[in-house]
């Protein structure tokens, strides 16, 4: 059934996992992170994930755009190109 | 306690949201509408309405900023009118898509080039198929009755649909006229506190609003709004009723306002603020002892088509006045809606004002003389001038 004005109800609905469209990947040094937040805050699709006290990427969904990257005030985040 | 204030119409318009008191407001000026946002604008700053006024650069911009406040839950209006409502476009289907109660006052003013801030409905009708529900109000004192029953519509549950309230540019924006406003208090307590199921923001609850709707389920959100138009019809008659009782106005049932159409054979079909002329007009043939019967449609979206058939059954001529024109078809828009549903009678079309064109006492006349004696399906341009 269509909802009134097509909203969906679930959060996290997404089954296509768009990491697959990833040209660079960014890679995180947890040992030069300094947990400042900065590419948590600025991630655009959510992807920067906290567990057991350290930041991680969640690479089903990260599309490569590389703004952690650009962000990170120790860089702690560097890139790669994907290979296929 | 209601007082009776001498007021024009864009500034009914702005008292009516105020009194519904709304919680955000996004308009950009254009003649004739600007004078509402500007009322509004000093009661927001006065603190006469807490409200967030949203300035923006376009009224692109200030549909948008509207569509983003109303998928919060916030009760939102706007105000445009000709050029402006034209830029609003692409928008418009997306509030109605999104099913968000966005009220708007649409000012008629007739679309460029040439260039003519003056009267006519070309800009609304233009709108037709946005899914906005549109009420055409006669007077002032109509403007912000609709306003405030427009929200009551809009939010009702089973509609869920932005409304937009048109006046005739000039003809009523600009002229004042004695205009009852409600006590503050009896129409929030008419009108009621919006809390939206299906827009809202709250982390706690997090939704997705306006996802992309792939074939196969665009044609059922499509339907969906359809369904709503259906559901409009009784609620914007309920709603008539229900404010008639409290403020002791009504207008017809809602839908349509019938005029000495009983006794008539002939019966011209109208909407806005030339229904008073008609009016005028038709009292004065009464003397004369000659019928003539008004039938004003009111809501021109949902188009009430079993009530219009209905007060029609007994009319033989019936002259359909059209502020617009479908170029290429020499028709306006309120005649081919209906005429298709008139099929056994005998119906006329008259293109009348554009541009702010007068239309006199004489010019209703002539289309009175016209349609009892014109073909069905004749078109005739009202005070064309010999080029």
């Amino acid at each position: 059934m269509v909802t009134v004005g097509t909203i969906i109800y679930e959060p996290g609905n997404s089954t296509n996992k768009t990491g697959s469209w990833r040209v660079f990947k960014p890679i995180m040094d947890k040992d030069k992170c300094v947990m400042c937040e900065n590419c948590f805050i600025f991630c655009p699709e959510g992807c920067i994930k906290e567990k057991d006290g350290k930041f991680e990427i969640d690479y089903d969904y990260c599309k490569g755009c590389l703004i952690c990257v650009n962000e990170c005030p120790v860089k702690a985040i560097s890139s790669i190109r994907e290979e296929k | 306690m209601s007082k009776v204030k001498i007021i024009t119409g864009t500034s009914a318009a702005a008292e009516a949201a105020r009194l519904c008191d709304v919680d955000v407001i996004s308009a950009y000026p254009i003649t004739p509408q600007t004078t509402c946002v500007e009322k509004l604008a000093e009661f927001v700053a006065n603190g006469e309405l807490d409200a967030e006024f949203i300035k923006v650069e376009s009224e692109h911009s200030a549909i948008s900023a509207c569509i983003g406040a109303s998928a919060t839950g916030a009760r939102t209006f706007t105000a445009t009118s000709s050029q402006g409502l034209a830029l609003m476009h692409e928008v418009l289907f997306i509030a109605s898509g999104m099913r968000l109660p966005i009220v708007m006052m649409n000012a008629n003013r007739a679309l460029s080039a040439p260039i003519n801030i003056w009267n006519d409905q070309q800009d609304s009708i233009s709108q037709r198929d946005t899914g906005w529900i549109q009420i055409y109000a006669a007077d002032n004192q109509e403007t912000l009755d609709s306003i405030i029953q427009a929200f009551k519509i809009a939010e009702n549950e089973k509609v869920l649909l932005p409304v937009m309230v048109n006046l005739d540019g000039f003809i009523l924006t600009h002229t004042v006229e004695p205009v009852e406003l409600p006590d503050e208090e009896e129409v929030r307590d008419f009108v009621g506190i919006y809390e939206p199921k299906h827009a809202y923001l709250d982390p706690d609850r997090p939704i997705t609003q306006g996802p992309v709707g792939v074939p196969s389920c665009y044609m059922e959100s499509k339907y969906n709004v359809q369904n709503a138009m259906n559901n409009a019809e009784k609620v914007i008659m309920d709603v008539n009723e229900e404010f008639a009782k409290k403020f002791g106005r009504k207008y017809g049932n809602g839908l349509i306002e019938t005029y000495n159409i009983e006794n008539a054979e002939t019966v011209l079909v109208a909407m806005g603020s030339v229904c008073g002329t008609i009016k005028e007009v038709i009292d004065d043939l009464k003397q004369e002892g000659k019928e003539y019967g008004l039938l004003r449609i009111r809501t021109y979206r949902p188009l009430p088509i079993n009530h219009i058939r209905e007060a029609l059954k007994n009319a033989k001529n019936i002259a359909i006045l059209d502020k617009d024109i479908t170029f290429g078809m020499n028709k306006g828009a309120v005649y081919t809606d209906l005429a298709g549903f008139l099929k056994d009678k005998k119906t006329t079309n008259y293109i009348v004002g554009l541009g702010g064109r007068d239309i006199r006492q004489d010019d209703i006349k002539e289309i009175m003389k016209h349609a009892e004696k014109a073909e069905d399906g004749e078109t005739k341009w009202m005070g064309l001038k010999e080029q």
